[in-house]
This record gives C-alpha cells, sequence and structure tokens, in this order.
C-alpha cells in the first residue's frame, strides 16, 4: 500500500504539471502521473515547442534569404542544413523538459512514469510501461490528459506519408510538396515552416476563411500575405478521400461543386484535436462526459464524482496550454480551499507564421452577432516607426470596444510580434480598461507597441501618425 | 457602539459646504462638544462639534464638498478615553439647537440630494475605498472632468476596481438624478408667498460665469450712437441678388462683425485678454455672437471672420442658430472666441450694459433701430439710429483706447464703403 497523497495529477501536459507546481507550492503532497518518459506533454514535447523552435530557425533561414540584403548584409549562399536545424529543436525540448523535472523535485512533486487509472474516487493505479502496476491513494485527483489529433476516416495516420502534427515536427528532410488538410494554427504554422523550408505547400480549408476563431479582417490579410510567400490555398474546398499510390498521394476533393486532385509527397492533417483520456477509465467510475467527449466539470473544475476535478484539453474551451495552466492553479488553489478564478474572456491565441496573429476577447463579427453596440480602432504597421526600423511593416492591431462604457471587448494583432504585443490588451482587458486606458498610458518611443496605443486612440477617432476615419 | 457625524443644516439655502480644516485626525480621542471640523459655506464657517467621547474615524478628506446630511465621520463611543485627555474641559456648547429650527427646508432638500448620491454610490460594496493612485488612467480623466468622486463608485472590474464604464455610469446617473430634481413641480412655499424651483444648469452656469465676470474685471462701458442708414438702404439694393446667390439673407450682424474686425485691427488692445499678470494679445478674429435660445443664452464662436466674405459669415450665423435652436451646439463651438458682439436689440432694447465674457476684454452691444430726429448739416433729420455699447475690462483698455474703438465702428456702419464689401 502506498502513501496517501492530497492529490494526484494524472497528465503532466501544461495543465497538469503547471498545477502539480502551485500544489506543491499550496503545501498540497502532490503526485504526477506521465504515461510517456519525459514530463511536459503534448505541448512540450510534440506542440508549442518544438514548433516554435522549427518556425523560429527556417524564420531567420527566410531572414537570411531574403530580408537581410535589404539591410545591406549580403548572405550568398545562405543554405539549411536540417539535421542541424532538427537538433537544436530537440536540445530545446531536452532543455525544458528537464527543467520541468527538476521543477517537480523542487516543489517536492513525486513524479510516476505510466498509465494513470482512476479504479475508484481517491484509487490511481500507474501501470509502468516497463511493466508492473502501482496504486495511489489520494484525496483529489486531477484529469489533465489534454488531446490528440483529429483523424479523418478517409486519410488514416500512417506516421509516414499521412501526418499528423507530431510527425510534421520531424521530417528529415522537406518533402517536395506537402499538402496541408485544415487551414488553423496548428496547418498554418507547419505549412509555414515547409513551406520557409523549401516544399511546395497547399493548403485545403473546408470553411471560406482560414483561421477560425480570429478576426476575419485580420486572418485574410494573414492569408494574403502567405500567399505572397509561396502557399495554396484552397477555401471551401471538402477533401473526400486520400490515396496513396507508390509512396505519393492524391487527395480528391470538390471546391464549388468541381471535383479537384491534389497530389503531394506527404499529407500533414490539422483538422482539429479532440479531447483524450483514454486509459483513464473516468468512464467506469461514473464521471460524465458532454457530447464533444469532453469531461463535464462545474466553475470549480470538478467532475460529477466528488474528488475527481478535470482540466484543460480534456474539458471545453479552446485547446490552449495557458488556458490549461491558468485552469491547473485555479484547480488547485480550489483544492487547497482557496477561491481559484480564470476569465474565459482574456485568453489570447496566437498563430505564429510570419506575421503571428494573435487574438483576444471578442472579434468585430462576434460583436456584430452579439448586437453589441461596438467601435473599431485600428491601426497599420507601416504607420509606426518601430516597424518601419526593422523593415517589418505587414500587418495591422485592431480594437473591438464597447461603443458606451469604451471597456476593451476584444484585440487583434498582426505582425511579427503579435504574440509579445497582445499581452497589454491581455492586461488590460483582465483589469475591465477602456481604450482610453491604452491610450492615455505612455508607450516607450520608438516601439511597436506603440501601434497598439494609436490604434486604441483610433477607437476614438485620435490616433496622431493616420488619418481618423 | 459607533455613532455617524453628519453635516448638520447650517442655514437657509445651503445644501452643502466644504470640510476645511479637520482639527482632529482618524484615531483621536474627541470629548463631547469638542470641535472636530471646520464646515465652510457660501454664507458661514462653523465648529462642528462632537455629540459623544470616542475614537475619531473620518471619512472624506479636508476640502472635500459635502451636502447636508453626509456622513463624514464616525465616533466610536466604546472606547475609553486615555488618562490625560479626561482633564480636559468642553468647550463651550454650540449654539445648534436653534439652527435647528431652520432647518426644514434645506433639510428637505439636503435629504433628497443626498438620495441621489447614494444612488450613484450603493451599487457596490462600501469599505473598499479606491485610492486614487490606483485609478486608471481613463477612469482619473472622466472622474476630473466630470467633477465625481471615484471612492463613491462601486467598482466593477478586477477585485473591485473602477472601469470607465463604472464612471461613466455614474456619471450618467448622476445627470438623470439632477435632471429629476430639476423636473420636480415647482414647489410652492408654505405660506404660498412663493415659490422654489431648482435653476437648469445652464442658468447656474451662465450665473455663475456673469458673476466671476463682474467680480474678475474692471468692467466699464462706453456709449456712442450710429446712423444706420446707408447700410440699410445698402442691404435693401443687394439683398435680392444676395439671396439668391448664397441662400442666406444678408443681415446686418455680417456688417457689425466686419466693422469689429476693422476696429480691432485699428485698436488691438480690445482683441486681448489678461492672464495672471501677463497680457495676451490675439492676432486673430473669432468672434462670439450671443444667440438667446429657450434654455438661455449662447455665445457661438464665429472663427476667421478677418479673412471669410459677408456670405460666409452669414451662412455660419444661420448655421449656428439653427443648431442652438435643435440644442446641437457643441462645447468646440463655443470656445475660444476672442470678443463678443451682442445684440439686445432684436428684443427691443435702445441702451445696455453688456457683460464681458471672460476671458475677452471687450463686449460690443447692439440695440434697437428707431428712427429719431438727429442734427445733419445744421438741419434736423429723422434718421434710423442706433446706440452702440462697449463694455471693457479697464484693467487692460484705456479709455481713449475704447472710445477710439467705438468710434471706428460707427464709421464703419455710417460708411459702409469703409469695409471690405464682397457681394
Amino acid at each position: 500500500m502506498m502513501e496517501k497523497f492530497d492529490v494526484v495529477i494524472i497528465g503532466s501536459g501544461p495543465g497538469g504539471y503547471i498545477a502539480a507546481i502551485r500544489a506543491g507550492q499550496l503545501g498540497l503532497k502532490t503526485a504526477l502521473v506521465e504515461k510517456d518518459k519525459e514530463l511536459g506533454g503534448t505541448c512540450l514535447n510534440i506542440g508549442c515547442i518544438p514548433s516554435k523552435a522549427l518556425l523560429t530557425s527556417s524564420d531567420h533561414f527566410m531572414f537570411a534569404k531574403k530580408e537581410a540584403a535589404k539591410h545591406g548584409i549580403m548572405i550568398d549562399g545562405a543554405h539549411v542544413d536540417l539535421g542541424k536545424m532538427q537538433q537544436r529543436k530537440d536540445k530545446v525540448v531536452k532543455t525544458f523538459t528537464g527543467g520541468v523535472r527538476a521543477l517537480m523535485k523542487t516543489n517536492k512533486v513525486t513524479t510516476f512514469e505510466g498509465i494513470g487509472t482512476i479504479i475508484a474516487p481517491g484509487k490511481v493505479s500507474v501501470k509502468s510501461s516497463k511493466g508492473g502496476t502501482q496504486e495511489l491513494e489520494t484525496k483529489n485527483i486531477v484529469i489533465a490528459t489534454g488531446s490528440a489529433p483529429v483523424e479523418l476516416p478517409f486519410a488514416k495516420f500512417d506516421g509516414k506519408t499521412i501526418v499528423s502534427s507530431t510527425e510534421a515536427l520531424t521530417f528529415a528532410e522537406a518533402p517536395k510538396k506537402l499538402l496541408v488538410i485544415g487551414a488553423g494554427a496548428i496547418g498554418l504554422e507547419l505549412g509555414s515552416v515547409w513551406n520557409r523550408l523549401g516544399s511546395e505547400v497547399t493548403m485545403l480549408e473546408f470553411l471560406p476563411r482560414i483561421a477560425l476563431g480570429f478576426d476575419l479582417e485580420l486572418s485574410n490579410l494573414l492569408q494574403r500575405l502567405l500567399t505572397a510567400q509561396g502557399i495554396t490555398f484552397h477555401l471551401e474546398t471538402k477533401v473526400s478521400a486520400v490515396k496513396i499510390d507508390n509512396g505519393a498521394v492524391t487527395a480528391t476533393a470538390t471546391k464549388s461543386g468541381e471535383e479537384l486532385k491534389f497530389k503531394a509527397d506527404k499529407v500533414l492533417v490539422s483538422v482539429g484535436r479532440r479531447p483524450f483520456s483514454e486509459g483513464v477509465c473516468a468512464e467506469k467510475i461514473g464521471v460524465e462526459f458532454d457530447d464533444r467527449k469532453r469531461i463535464k466539470v462545474d466553475k470549480h473544475f470538478r467532475t460529477n464524482v466528488e474528488g475527481i476535478y478535470a482540466i484543460g484539453d480534456v474539458i471545453a474551451g479552446p485547446m490552449l496550454a495557458h488556458k490549461a495552466e491558468d485552469e491547473g492553479i485555479a484547480c488547485v488553489e480550489i483544492i487547497a480551499g482557496k477561491s481559484g478564478h480564470v476569465n474565459y474572456d482574456a485568453i489570447a491565441g496566437v498563430i505564429y507564421t510570419n506575421p503571428e496573429l494573435a487574438g483576444v476577447g471578442l472579434t468585430e463579427d462576434q460583436a456584430k452577432e452579439k448586437g453589441i453596440d461596438y467601435r473599431v480602432g485600428k491601426f497599420p504597421f507601416r504607420a509606426n516607426s518601430r516597424a518601419l526600423c526593422n523593415e517589418d511593416v505587414d500587418g495591422m492591431v485592431k480594437f473591438v470596444a464597447d461603443s458606451k462604457t469604451d471597456r476593451i471587448l476584444g484585440a487583434h494583432i498582426l505582425q511579427h510580434a503579435a504574440s509579445e504585443l497582445i499581452a497589454e490588451a491581455v492586461s488590460v482587458i483582465e483589469f475591465g480598461g477602456s481604450s482610453e486606458d491604452i491610450g492615455r498610458t505612455c508607450h516607450s518611443h520608438p516601439t511597436l507597441s506603440e501601434a497598439v496605443k494609436e490604434a486604441a486612440l483610433n477607437v476614438e477617432k485620435r490616433a496622431l501618425h493616420i488619418m481618423n476615419r | 457602539m459607533s455613532i455617524e457625524v453628519k453635516i448638520p443644516a447650517v442655514g437657509e439655502s445651503i445644501t452643502s459646504g466644504v470640510v476645511s480644516v479637520w482639527h482632529k485626525k482618524s484615531g483621536d480621542f474627541v470629548n463631547e462638544g469638542e470641535a472636530i471640523f471646520t464646515l465652510e459655506t457660501d454664507k458661514v464657517s462653523t465648529e462642528i462639534v462632537a455629540e459623544k467621547a470616542g475614537v475619531l474615524e473620518t471619512r472624506v478628506p479636508e476640502g472635500r464638498e459635502v451636502k447636508i446630511g453626509e456622513v463624514v465621520a464616525t465616533i466610536d463611543d466604546s472606547e475609553a478615553p486615555p488618562e490625560e485627555k479626561k482633564a480636559e474641559k468642553p468647550p463651550e456648547k454650540n449654539k445648534e439647537p436653534e439652527e435647528k429650527k431652520k432647518e426644514s427646508e434645506a433639510e428637505k432638500k439636503g435629504a433628497e440630494e443626498k438620495a441621489f448620491v447614494a444612488a450613484g454610490a450603493d451599487r457596490g460594496r462600501p469599505g473598499s475605498p479606491t485610492p486614487s493612485t490606483t485609478l486608471s488612467p481613463a477612469v482619473r480623466r472622466v472622474a476630473e472632468e466630470e467633477h465625481v468622486e471615484p471612492e463613491k463608485i462601486a467598482g466593477t472590474g478586477k477585485e473591485g476596481r473602477l472601469t470607465k464604464g463604472d464612471v461613466l455610469a455614474a456619471v450618467q446617473e448622476r445627470d438623470k438624478a439632477a435632471e429629476k430634481i430639476e423636473a420636480r413641480e415647482v414647489q410652492p412655499s408654505a405660506d404660498g408667498r412663493f415659490t422654489r424651483k431648482r435653476m437648469s444648469p445652464l442658468r447656474r452656469k451662465i450665473a455663475a460665469q456673469l458673476v466671476m465676470a463682474q467680480q474678475t474685471a474692471a468692467i466699464l462701458t462706453t456709449f456712442n450712437e450710429c446712423d444706420m442708414s446707408a447700410v440699410q438702404e445698402l442691404r435693401a439694393k443687394s439683398q435680392e441678388k444676395f439671396m439668391k446667390k448664397n441662400g442666406v439673407k444678408l443681415g446686418l450682424m455680417s456688417f457689425f462683425i466686419k466693422a469689429c474686425v476693422e476696429a480691432l485691427k485699428a485698436v488691438p488692445v480690445v482683441n486681448g485678454r489678461i492672464e495672471g499678470e501677463d497680457f495676451i494679445q490675439n492676432n486673430f478674429y473669432d468672434i462670439g455672437v450671443a444667440v438667446g435660445t429657450e434654455r438661455g443664452l449662447v455665445v457661438p464662436i464665429v472663427r476667421d471672420t478677418d479673412t471669410k466674405s459677408f456670405a460666409e459669415l452669414e451662412l455660419d450665423i444661420a448655421g449656428f442658430a439653427v443648431k442652438a435652436r435643435e440644442g446641437k451646439l457643441k462645447i468646440e463651438d463655443l470656445q475660444g472666441g476672442t470678443f463678443t458682439i451682442s445684440n439686445g436689440g432684436v428684443y427691443g432694447s435702445l441702451l445696455s450694459t453688456p457683460i464681458l465674457n471672460p476671458p475677452q476684454s471687450g463686449i460690443l452691444g447692439m440695440h434697437k433701430i428707431m428712427p429719431r430726429p438727429v442734427a445733419v448739416n445744421g438741419k434736423v433729420e429723422v434718421r434710423s439710429m442706433m446706440y452702440l455699447a462697449l463694455s471693457y475690462d479697464h484693467r487692460a483698455i484705456d479709455g481713449k483706447e475704447a472710445v477710439t474703438f467705438l468710434v471706428k465702428v460707427k464709421e464703419c456702419i455710417e460708411d459702409p464703403k469703409k469695409l471690405p464689401l464682397d457681394f
């Protein structure tokens, strides 16, 4: 019989490991169960982190190849050593996962490798891949098992030709022709990586737009910029079959009634992710799921079974690492008798293309749909001093604010550094701030952040460096 | 037990005052009858004494305007006085009982005003004061511009912080409450010998402005008269053509504006203003034209009158008249004039002494055109005459300059060829 824990967390992705750290800080006796050898889950091992490593590397290559000369830096024969690039990526991941393991030690979190199964409320068994099963007793259980890529029934993943994001991060060489099904965050990012590294990338999207969930105006602008970078888009295109013949793929699709065939060397299926909790056996002890197979929780992250909580991708809401992290913190704070809270109106989403697309809160279309009386403020980076210095003028900032109270309802940024710039808007939204609050806050000059202030000023039609319309 | 210290009624017609000095600090022990703060009102300055002994907890800062009946402090009488304080002799009792008799009307009113303050304040949690240092920039701006007290507004932001929307809502509520008070029935007095009605905010603003002008400037008025025959003849002759071309009547005002521009150019000091110890000379000619509306007097500004044509001036004025009637004049329309023309003649005034529109230094009063016998070349003739008045700030303008200015206006009107006639 094992020692008794206050909380056992199943899954060590950003939701789970952050929850474990916070639980440790709060003095809870904490266990973290991970089925894989490395901690960190999808995000650290096969998601956010390795993809950003490749995005940055390939972006540097683009700079060397296309941008450097504009600055008077002549780089002849810039080329890619993909093996080295992948090694760097692996090193980044290793540093990070190693760091997480160290953090578990410092926070006195006991880690267990193996599949965590809930046998009964308060009882988790861990079945190690090396064989052997341990049983953990605990007062509370947090399910943080995340999500997995959605598979298309007519295009099952084979790990080589028809791949998910996991394999698309590890190609040993750039496929000559890459077909991407689904133009959401993952498809756009990995499509960008391989487009930069030499693949001929074609993206097929069922919807009439890319980047669903982001502001339409900025998404359309991003699509134009990516097209200029060499990516081909087919929107409103429904893929019906994918056939492999001699290692080459042919995808059949219909676009406005017309049948199209796309040939490629590899197909990346990035049509979304589904909640993942296989092996946890939550359903066996009566934990309720919703119609989309997500675990049902109340606003305190409690499932219907006492002592069992769930957070992150496995419950409702956007599948974002930082959303899972904040839920993890709130969840264990609640377990520790404190008042944890997540503000879902102030969670930004980012697509790390170049330029990056970032958004928080309501898009203009959402505000319109909700019948909100809103005002919009925009500012193009073309008119921003730092963007000019950087030779990086694509994109704009856009605010959606309530007409009456001026409260910021949404902020949307398309820019090379949008992922960082959005943080200011998130903070102000978190505090219930208004566009005027940003407009009246002194921003350093010259910085890209001035464009955020200018867009805020443009809500009241008093931006300084553009004609206010 | 803790008792509340409220602002007492201190006299008829006084509804608010200012806590000018706290004689005791929060946490101090006060004896019954001991003065705790000084209340200043428009009429009197009164020491307010503690009704009970105990530990004082102040609720408002010094210099804060407070309403009659407002709670400004509490006294906790459960605490025993410290030893050394016991010896202190309570000062003489205040004459409060006598004053209490006068409360009736003022207090009723005070209570009503308090009610609307509370309406704005009660929406959230009391006891979570928001120090002004932590207010967001937009909240600070709205609070300052609208003169609302952030401490009295409940915040809906993170951890009860104020958002811009909260303050805007409080302003709206206050204005609504103020309107309600204004809209209430005229109240007859008990004996029916007078009625009481709150003045409109515009009326109150006008009142304050006029008194301020009288108190600040050394206002003096000089008079003259002018023969309107030439202008009237010219208007009659050109009216039809002017009307057809510009879609607006050729009025008197454009002539007087142009005449004033000429006079201001001849005597620039009239086009300036005093600011502290400096004199500011304006080199532009933005002239306010006083317009009476149903709700009161407004003075929209006709910009750059020196460069505008007669037609442009008439169009501007006509535009303002429409806007004023529809209540659509904007603050910008009323700000920044350098000189003002007021025409009491439209109501039949024969002579008046206009009051300056601060910070301007001069105002021209036009009056009713009357056929009057005047001596022309030694003979008595009946002419269309108008008296002119120029009120001016004698601090900045000498008598000679004022008279010269008015004579210049008279000359231009009597001989309009001196004006840049462009129609």
